[in-house]
């Protein structure tokens, strides 16, 4: 037991949030459970507003001020409860411990100050007994480490591309060694070819420094390339999770999850239509009563619009859906 | 002799764009394309190869710099704003960008009859804006959606906003550019389905830009992909998949991530640096500097744009030499 | 096509107008309408009141009554000429805000129609009127319309045009900027794709785009042009006396401010009271214009 907990860098229990406006309140997030294991890779899936990037937020407790609420559940950060942390001990938290890479570059870099000064930076506000040249030093190290020529660390962030501006940005948030990074759709503003670069990039310097990693994407290959394990989000909830191997390989399979792959227009073969999934996301303002996903699913039951399913176990794999309620399905090996 | 005519054709389509100190932005290159009517055309290539450019000259929304453009056997290429306007009629457009490219202060169903409007379609304003609620029908828009404004609507429906407007004056052609990256993968294939069941139904042609291959193999029937502003490689669809000649076709599909478990232990099969600049780009293959198989020829003169198979062509030295095809991926 | 328009009319499409549902969204405003309400008892006041005051009584000096104050005769008292400061307010009113209005309209006309030229068109046409533009800017505002004024002589149509001259250049520069950016957006380049010409763009795409930035200043500028008009006047050079005007009965009250205080605070309190309810119906006005605030 003392063995497993040791295992974990981060466990989140029925997190909750909502968005409070003046008019509405979103539930952006219900009751979801995450586990990393050390050194391990989260892939967390799901499309537009599902409540991926308010997850990542939550974790860092970034969430903007005004309207983002945590009203219940916990986040353990190596067994402590970050949401018990107080702004100052989470600045502590914040890029030593756990860092965060957004989806563009442009935004996390400060177009007036060269690229090296920013890292620098980075790394003073955090060792702050460094020296300068320690410090200088240990910017070319980083930059070395995401493939720039150190001779490019007086340059200004928009004299770079955006995959290159990517590395800088992945370069700040690796300088500090952090135990977790959050990658929020690193990749997702890149070309193809330097997606690929970008990615193995990430995946060798994961490797090679031991960082456990939260990377929220929406495209499948990249989850099926780089995580170990999976959780797919939708409307606020996780509906399946578990190993890449369950998700990739498993039988069982969430609905939602199907639709998914089913709507990815498959390399290997030209059909003659896609198989999207009927609908679009529920109004979040608005869940639906039951299981969120049930006005859009094909195996929609009577139970599914009543009454929200539970999460059921298979092992390493859980499914949060009605059809695998059944006396042979999930209650007999669920945990 | 051919009595199948292209509906959309350039001949070297080229564009400039002049910098500061006289320095120019090769974004398209010398470009010949041919559309076939009912056909789809992908053009593939990363940010900034100049496909959209090339689109939008296409179109006349930007002058060519030199070529021709040809809509069905009439050269368009010096047509005037003036001359354009009937054209407007049988070539259009859908954007990347759904937010971008309806305006905000409109309502949903004044966006798809301003076209009708601007061409008198119809004797009425009651008949423009009944054909508007059909077209509405016809792109899988609730009529109820009528009197929102954009904002009030989800990319995708968005994005059938756009495609009703470009449909309101029975074009022959659509120029799609990137219609599909700005959504959800659900989302996405909604529209790719609505957009070749209309194909299917109208009779439409195609230029479906983007930089997914994923999405242009299952659209289009030839693909064309850009590298810097020319055409480095044009197969049928299921041609390039099978046998991509060209290192950088082979590249790009090696870059996608597959959503396949069993292959994440294969080293992806990376290409090396970024795309060069396009300013006052020197003689030789562009691709060079960042080609694995590069040879002194490659840096010395542009490579010839050869047919290797029926309807398969390619650009590079080494494929034309045919000594040494770079082996066959993936 | 249209044979099945015919066929389908019972489903026939009915689109609401457009200005019932302006003015839907500027009534969910409260302060649009509070503005709207003394707008218009302002302008009632002044249309109406010569019926009750003659002009005659904002002009007789009465020196029996010099710095009265307020009473049932003179209900807001006389000024230090001993002229019914009532009679004059809504005489020097009428002048006034007739005057500030239109210098204000025609000052956004000419200056959004160049600046939208300068803006869309580009190159050599931008070139020409910025330059032009940055030469006019340089000469300070106030010699610029003494010179015209004095060219033309003091009358209120001279006074708009002196006026419409001195604040025109904010708006082209404002619209300019404007339309520089919203000319890159996708829509724009859609109405080109579907036909449209230069005009329809710019002024059914572009300007009502940029309308909420042009209304602000425009209602802002309503309140500096009474004031301008009686820098003007200080001068010498607003309307002729013994005309009544706000800004010179303001700048006239000044003397007695400790004296009689009235003298001040009636004219203040008409500028305010116009300044007030012109911004408040310009701020629902640009809310009622956006439909990103329909719900």
């Amino acid at each position: 037991m003392e063995q497993a907990k040791n295992d974990t860098i981060l466990e989140i229990n029925d997190l909750k949030v909502i968005y409070k406006t003046d008019d509405a309140i979103v539930e952006a997030v219900n009751d979801i459970h995450l586990h990393i294991g050390k050194g391990k890779t989260l892939g967390l899936v799901g499309e537009t507003g599902a409540g991926k990037t308010t997850t990542a937020l939550s974790i860092l407790r970034l969430l903007p001020s005004m309207t983002g609420h945590i009203t219940g559940g916990e986040i353990l950060f190596d067994g402590h409860n970050l949401l018990d942390y107080s702004e100052h001990e989470m600045q502590a938290v914040r890029g030593n411990l756990i860092s965060m890479v957004f989806q563009d570059p442009m935004t996390s870099l400060n177009p007036v100050l060269t690229v090296g000064d920013q890292i620098a930076e980075a790394i003073s506000l955090h060792n702050p007994d460094m020296s300068h040249e320690q410090i200088e030093a240990k910017v070319d190290e980083t930059l070395s480490m995401v493939g720039i020529l150190t001779s490019r660390k007086s340059d200004y962030p928009h004299q770079f591309s955006g995959g290159m501006k990517q590395r800088v940005v992945i370069a700040m948030a690796l300088c500090c060694e952090p135990e977790l990074l959050i990658a929020d759709e690193p990749t997702t503003a890149l070309d193809v070819t330097i997606q690929a670069q970008v990615l193995s990039m990430m995946r060798d310097l994961r490797d090679r420094l031991g960082t456990s990693m939260l990377m929220i994407t929406h495209d499948l290959g990249i989850v099926a390339q780089v995580c170990d394990d999976v959780a797919v989000m939708y409307a606020g909830e996780i509906l399946e999770a578990g190993t890449a191997e369950d998700l990739f390989l498993g039988e069982k399979h969430h609905p939602y999850t199907v639709g998914l792959f089913d709507s990815i227009p498959n390399l290997d073969s030209r059909a003659a239509r896609l198989k999207p999934i009927p609908g679009l996301v529920p109004d979040p303002t608005d869940l639906p009563k039951g299981c969120v996903f049930s006005p859009r699913c094909s195996h929609c039951m009577e139970i599914c619009r009543q009454q929200r399913p539970r999460t059921l176990k298979f092992g390493t794999h859980s499914i949060r859906c009605h059809l695998f309620e059944n006396p042979e399905g999930g209650n007999a090996d669920g945990k | 002799m051919e009595n199948k005519q292209p509906l959309i054709k350039t001949v070297d389509l080229k564009k400039y764009f002049k910098l500061k100190g006289n320095h120019y932005l090769h974004a398209v290159d010398g470009v010949n394309l041919e559309i076939m009517p009912s056909e789809t055309l992908g053009v593939v290539g990363e940010s900034g190869c100049g496909k959209s450019t090339l689109g939008r000259t296409i179109l006349k929304l930007i002058e060519p710099s030199s070529g021709q453009i040809f809509y069905d056997g009439e050269e368009i290429t010096h047509y005037s704003v003036r001359q354009m306007r009937p054209m407007r009629k049988n070539i259009q457009i859908i954007f990347q960008d759904p937010y971008a490219c309806l305006d905000a202060r409109k309502s949903v169903i004044d966006i798809i009859a301003e076209y009708m409007v601007i061409h008198h379609t119809y004797r009425t304003r009651h008949e423009i804006y009944n054909h508007a609620a059909e077209l509405m029908d016809q792109v899988g828009l609730a009529r109820r959606y009528a009197n929102m404004y954009p904002h009030e609507l989800d990319g995708g429906r968005r994005q059938r906003v756009g495609i009703a407007r470009a449909l309101s004056l029975n074009p022959k052609f659509i120029m799609c550019d990137e219609p599909v990256s700005a959504l959800d993968v659900s989302i996405q294939a909604q529209i790719l389905n609505l957009l070749m069941d209309l194909q299917d139904q109208l009779g439409l042609a195609y230029m479906f830009v983007t930089h997914d291959l994923s999405v242009v193999k299952h659209i289009s029937d030839n693909i064309m992909v850009m590298y810097l502003g020319l055409c480095v490689e044009k197969a049928p669809s299921d041609e390039l998949f099978a046998h991509p000649l060209h290192p950088y076709t082979q590249a790009l599909l090696a870059a996608i991530p597959k959503p396949d478990i069993t292959l994440r232990n294969q080293q992806m099969k990376l290409i090396r640096g970024e795309v060069t600049s396009p300013i006052d780009v020197k003689p030789g293959c562009r691709f060079a500097s960042r080609c694995d198989h590069c040879r002194p020829e490659c840096l010395e003169r542009d490579p010839e744009f050869t047919e290797i198979s029926p309807g398969h062509f390619v650009a590079c030295h080494m494929v034309t030499a045919g000594s040494s095809v770079p082996a066959g991926q993936p | 096509m249209k044979r099945k328009t015919d066929s389908t009319r019972d489903d026939s499409f009915r689109r609401p107008s457009q200005a019932k549902e302006i003015w839907r969204r500027f009534c969910k405003s409260k302060g649009a309408l509070i503005g709207l309400c003394l707008l218009v008892f302002v302008l009632a006041v002044l249309i109406f009141g010569p019926v009750f005051v003659s002009y005659k009584s904002a002009t007789t000096q009465d020196y029996n009554s010099l710095l009265a104050s307020p009473s049932a005769e003179h209900i807001f008292g006389c000024d230090g000429f001993g002229r019914d400061i009532f009679a004059r307010i809504i005489y020097g009113g009428r002048t006034s805000l007739s005057v500030a209005l239109i210098a204000t309209a025609t000052s956004c006309i000419f200056g959004c129609a160049l600046g939208a030229i300068a803006g869309y068109f580009g190159g050599w046409i931008d070139s020409i009127i910025m330059r032009a533009l940055d030469i006019f800017m340089s000469v300070p505002d106030i010699l610029f319309t003494m010179a015209v004024v004095v060219a033309l002589g003091a009358s209120a149509t001279n006074l708009i045009i002196a006026l419409t001259l001195a604040y025109f250049s904010n708006y082209v520069r404002l619209v300019r900027s404007q339309v520089l950016s919203l000319s890159e957006q996708d829509y724009v380049e859609a109405a080109r794709a579907g036909g449209s010409g230069n005009a329809r763009i710019i002024l059914s795409h572009i300007l009502p785009n940029a309308i909420g930035v042009i209304i602000v200043n425009a209602t802002l500028n309503v309140a500096k042009i009474i004031i301008y008009e009686s820098t003007l006047s200080f001068l010498g050079l607003g309307m002729p006396p013994p005309q009544p005007e706000w800004g010179l009965m303001l700048s006239e009250a000044r003397e007695f401010m400790r004296t009689a205080p009235h003298l001040l605070f009636f004219p203040a309190a008409a500028i305010v009271l116009c300044a007030c309810s012109v911004n408040l119906v310009g701020d629902g006005l640009r809310d009622a214009l956006d439909p990103h605030l329909k719900s």
